[in-house]
C-alpha cells in the first residue's frame, strides 16, 4: 500500500507537517480557525522526533498485522481491508488507550474531541487523498509512495 | 565586547499575535537565535539585536504572522555621515577589528546595465519568433585553432551562455554545491568548483565542472584536473581584488578537510598572490603545467578581477596561452571579504568587458580566447547586454544563490546561514534539499534562456553568435561621452 515515508536526511525540523496535519483534521480545514477557535494546537497525528541536528517525522506505519487493532477492546480501531489504512471509528472509542500502550512505534497518542476520547493517529488523510503532511512538507522530507509489503 | 553598544539594533521583528499559532517554526529555523520561545510562559519573542533580516522566519511562517522592519537611522539623517558609516565606526570602536561582510558590493555606484538599451527590428528587417523558428544559444568556449595548427584543445559547448560562477565547497554547503552541480548537468552548462576542490561523491558531475586552481591549491590533484571539463586558474575575485581567502577552521569539517586535503579544523588560507606567479611569464608556466597535466584536452581559463588595467592584463593572459579569460566585476559576491575592499576596489564589469573585448580585437587576438564575464548579472537582459558588449558567456552566482533561497542578508561569513547555503552546520544545511535546489536553478536557467531567445528574436537575430560583440544593438541613455566611448556604444537616438 501507499504509505508515508520520512527521508530523515532532508527533515529540517520545521514541524510544518504537524501544522498541516492539524489543519487537515480540523472541522474548518482553516489554519486560524483550527488553532484559534477549535483549539487544536498539539493534536497533530504526526510528530517530529528530535535528536538535533537530526529530526524525523514519525507517524502510524499502518502495519500489516496491527497490534492496535488486535488490542482494541471496543472494536473502534480497524484496518480497512481495501486500502490497508488503520483508523479509528471515533464514535466507538471508549478511551482505554490500549492502542497507545501497544503501538510499537509510539505513533498513537491519547487525545479528545468534543469531550470524547480520540486516539491521535495518522489516517493517511483517507478522506482527502494525498496526506497533508506530505503535500505541505517544504523540503520533500516526507513522501507518499508504494514500497511493497513490509516496508 | 562592551556591555553597552552605542548603536541601536538594525531591525525589529514584529509578530502579529492575532495570527501567530505558536507552532515555533520561526524559532527552529532562525539561524541567528533572534527568534525565541519561553516555554514557561508559552511565549514567543524576538531578540531584535540578533536579527539580520534574512527572512527565513518570514518565509517559513505558515500563518504569515511575521514582518521584519528596518529601524529608522540611529541619528538624524545626514547625507555625508550615512547610517552605514556610523554603524561601521561604532562596530570598530567596540571590536577593533576589520569589518567583514558577504555577497557583493551593495553601494549605490552606477549600474551601466541600467543605462543601456537593446534594439529591436521594425519593418525593414523582420523580427523572429523563437517559438516558431529555431534559435541557437549554444556557445563554444575555448581557443579557436589557428589555420594549420597540429594540435587543438577541444572546445567546450554549453547549452546557454550562462554558467554558475565559482563557489567553493566549504564556503557553501554540500547541499548548495550539489544543487549547482546537478542543475549544470541537467541544463548542459557548467558549474565551477571554486577553490575548494570537488567532493568525492560529486565526481559524476565533473564533466560539467570548471575545476579551479587557486592560490591555496586546495583539493588540486591530477584526477581532479582531468575529471573537470575546464581548468580555471583563479587569480582574483571581483568582490575582493588583490585579497586572498580565509575559510575559518570551524567550517573545515571532516568532509571539507578531505576535499581540500588539509587537516580538519585548520584555517584554510589562500594567499593573496599565487606564490609562483609574479609575471605573465610565470602565469604562462602554470597554464602550460596544467595543460601538460591534462594532455591538452582541457581548455585553461584564467580568472581575474576587473581592475583599472584589466585590458592590458587580459591581453597578457591571452598571450600566455589561456583559452578562456574570466573577468569578475566589482559587484561580484563572496562568502567573506573585508567591507572596505568589497565596496571600494575594482571596476564595473560592463566597462571591463568593453575594454577587454576592444583591446583583444585591436590586437587581433580576440579569436584566441573566450571571454567570460562575471559579477552582478541580475537578469537575462544583463546577460544579453554583456554579450552584446563582447562577452562570450557569463558566470552567475548571486542570482543562483537567490534562486536557492538567499535573501542577501550578507552574513555568509558568520557560517550561520538560515537558508542552508553558506554554512557547514548540518542542522542548517539539511534544509536545502538539492533535489529542490537543482530544480529551482534549472528553472532560472530555463527562464533566462527563454528570455534571451525572445530578445534575440526581437533584434532579428537567430543565434547568440550574431549578437556577440555586436554593440550596434546597444544604445546608452544618460551616459557621458567618455562612458559611451569606453563602452563603444552610441547614445539613444543616434541612428546606425
Amino acid at each position: 500500500m501507499q504509505k508515508v515515508y520520512a527521508r530523515p536526511a532532508w527533515c529540517m525540523n520545521c514541524h510544518l507537517c504537524e501544522v498541516n496535519c492539524i489543519i487537515a483534521h480540523s472541522r474548518s480545514r482553516d489554519l486560524f480557525r483550527a488553532y484559534k477557535r477549535e483549539n487544536l494546537r498539539g493534536t497533530a497525528r504526526v510528530i517530529v522526533e528530535e535528536r538535533l541536528p537530526l529530526s524525523v517525522a514519525v507517524q502510524c506505519r499502518h502495519c500489516d498485522d496491527p497490534i492496535c487493532v488486535a488490542g482494541c477492546i471496543s472494536g473502534a480501531m480497524v484496518k480497512d481491508p481495501a486500502t490497508g489504512i488503520v483508523y479509528c471509528q471515533e464514535d466507538k472509542c471508549v478511551g482505554c488507550w490500549t492502542c497507545v500502550a501497544g503501538c510499537p512505534y509510539g505513533a498513537i497518542r491519547p487525545g479528545e474531541k468534543n469531550g470524547r476520547p480520540v486516539p491521535l493517529k495518522c489516517d493517511l488523510c483517507r478522506e482527502t487523498g494525498e496526506p497533508a503532511c506530505v503535500a505541505g512538507c517544504p523540503n520533500r522530507a516526507l513522501v507518499w509512495e508504494e514500497r511493497g509489503a513490509g516496508a | 565586547m562592551p556591555t553597552l553598544s552605542l548603536m541601536p539594533t538594525e531591525f525589529t521583528v514584529v509578530r502579529n499575535e492575532e495570527k501567530c499559532i505558536k507552532c515555533l517554526a520561526c524559532v527552529r529555523q532562525c539561524g541567528f537565535e533572534a527568534q525565541q520561545y519561553d516555554a514557561e510562559d508559552d511565549r514567543l519573542y524576538a531578540i531584535d539585536a540578533n536579527c539580520v533580516n534574512c527572512q527565513r522566519c518570514v518565509s517559513i511562517c505558515p500563518a504569515g504572522a511575521l514582518t521584519i522592519y528596518k529601524n529608522p537611522p540611529p541619528l538624524r539623517p545626514h547625507a555625508f555621515w550615512t547610517e552605514n558609516h556610523l554603524r561601521n565606526i561604532a562596530k570598530q570602536a567596540e571590536t577593533g577589528g576589520v569589518l567583514l561582510t558577504g555577497m557583493g558590493n551593495d553601494q549605490p555606484f552606477p549600474a551601466y546595465f541600467d543605462r543601456l538599451l537593446l534594439n529591436a527590428s521594425q519593418v525593414t528587417n523582420p523580427s523572429i519568433d523563437p517559438l516558431r523558428e529555431p534559435m541557437e544559444l549554444r556557445t563554444y568556449l575555448g581557443r579557436r585553432p589557428e589555420p594549420g595548427a597540429k594540435t587543438r584543445t577541444p572546445l567546450v559547448p554549453i547549452a546557454t551562455p550562462i554558467m554558475f560562477s565559482a563557489m567553493s565547497y566549504g564556503s557553501i554547503s554540500h547541499e548548495a554545491f550539489a544543487s549547482l552541480a546537478r542543475a549544470a548537468k541537467e541544463f548542459d552548462t557548467m558549474f565551477n568548483t571554486g577553490e575548494g576542490g570537488l567532493p568525492g561523491d560529486l565526481y559524476e558531475y565533473a564533466d560539467h565542472a570548471v575545476v579551479q586552481v587557486a592560490s591555496g591549491r586546495f583539493g588540486v590533484h591530477a584526477d581532479y584536473l582531468n575529471a573537470g571539463r575546464i581548468v580555471e586558474i583563479k587569480i582574483g575575485q571581483g568582490a575582493k581584488p588583490g585579497i586572498g581567502g580565509h575559510l575559518p577552521g570551524e567550517k573545515i569539517t571532516a568532509p571539507v578537510a578531505a576535499t581540500r586535503m588539509i587537516p580538519e579544523g585548520t584555517d584554510a588560507l589562500s594567499p593573496a598572490p599565487h606564490h609562483d606567479i609574479y609575471s605573465i611569464e610565470d602565469l604562462k608556466q602554470l597554464i602550460f603545467t596544467l595543460k601538460e597535466a591534462t594532455r591538452y584536452q582541457k581548455p585553461v581559463s584564467v580568472k581575474v578581477s576587473a581592475v583599472h588595467n584589466v585590458a592590458a592584463i587580459a591581453s597578457g593572459i591571452a598571450r600566455a596561452g589561456a583559452d578562456i579569460i574570466a573577468i569578475d566585476g566589482f559587484r561580484g559576491g563572496t562568502g567573506a571579504a573585508p567591507t572596505m575592499i568589497r565596496d571600494h576596489v575594482g571596476i564595473p564589469i560592463e566597462l571591463a568587458i568593453a575594454a577587454v573585448d576592444q583591446r583583444l580585437r585591436d590586437e587581433g587576438i580576440r579569436n584566441q580566447v573566450s571571454l567570460v564575464a562575471a559579477g552582478g548579472f541580475r537578469s537575462s537582459a544583463d546577460v544579453v547586454k554583456a554579450i552584446a558588449l563582447g562577452a562570450d558567456a557569463v558566470y552567475i552566482a548571486t542570482a543562483a544563490l537567490i534562486a536557492l533561497g538567499c535573501h542577501l542578508c550578507q552574513k555568509c561569513y558568520t557560517g550561520k546561514c538560515s537558508w542552508g547555503i553558506a554554512t557547514q552546520d548540518p542542522y542548517r544545511s539539511r534544509r536545502l534539499n538539492p533535489e529542490i535546489g537543482a530544480e529551482r536553478l534549472y528553472n532560472l536557467l530555463r527562464g533566462w534562456s527563454h528570455e534571451i531567445k525572445e530578445m534575440l528574436g526581437g533584434m532579428g537575430i537567430n543565434s547568440i553568435e550574431s549578437l556577440r560583440g555586436n554593440r550596434l544593438h546597444l544604445r546608452g541613455v544618460g551616459l557621458n561621452e567618455v562612458e559611451l566611448k569606453l563602452l563603444g556604444v552610441k547614445h539613444a537616438g543616434e541612428a546606425m
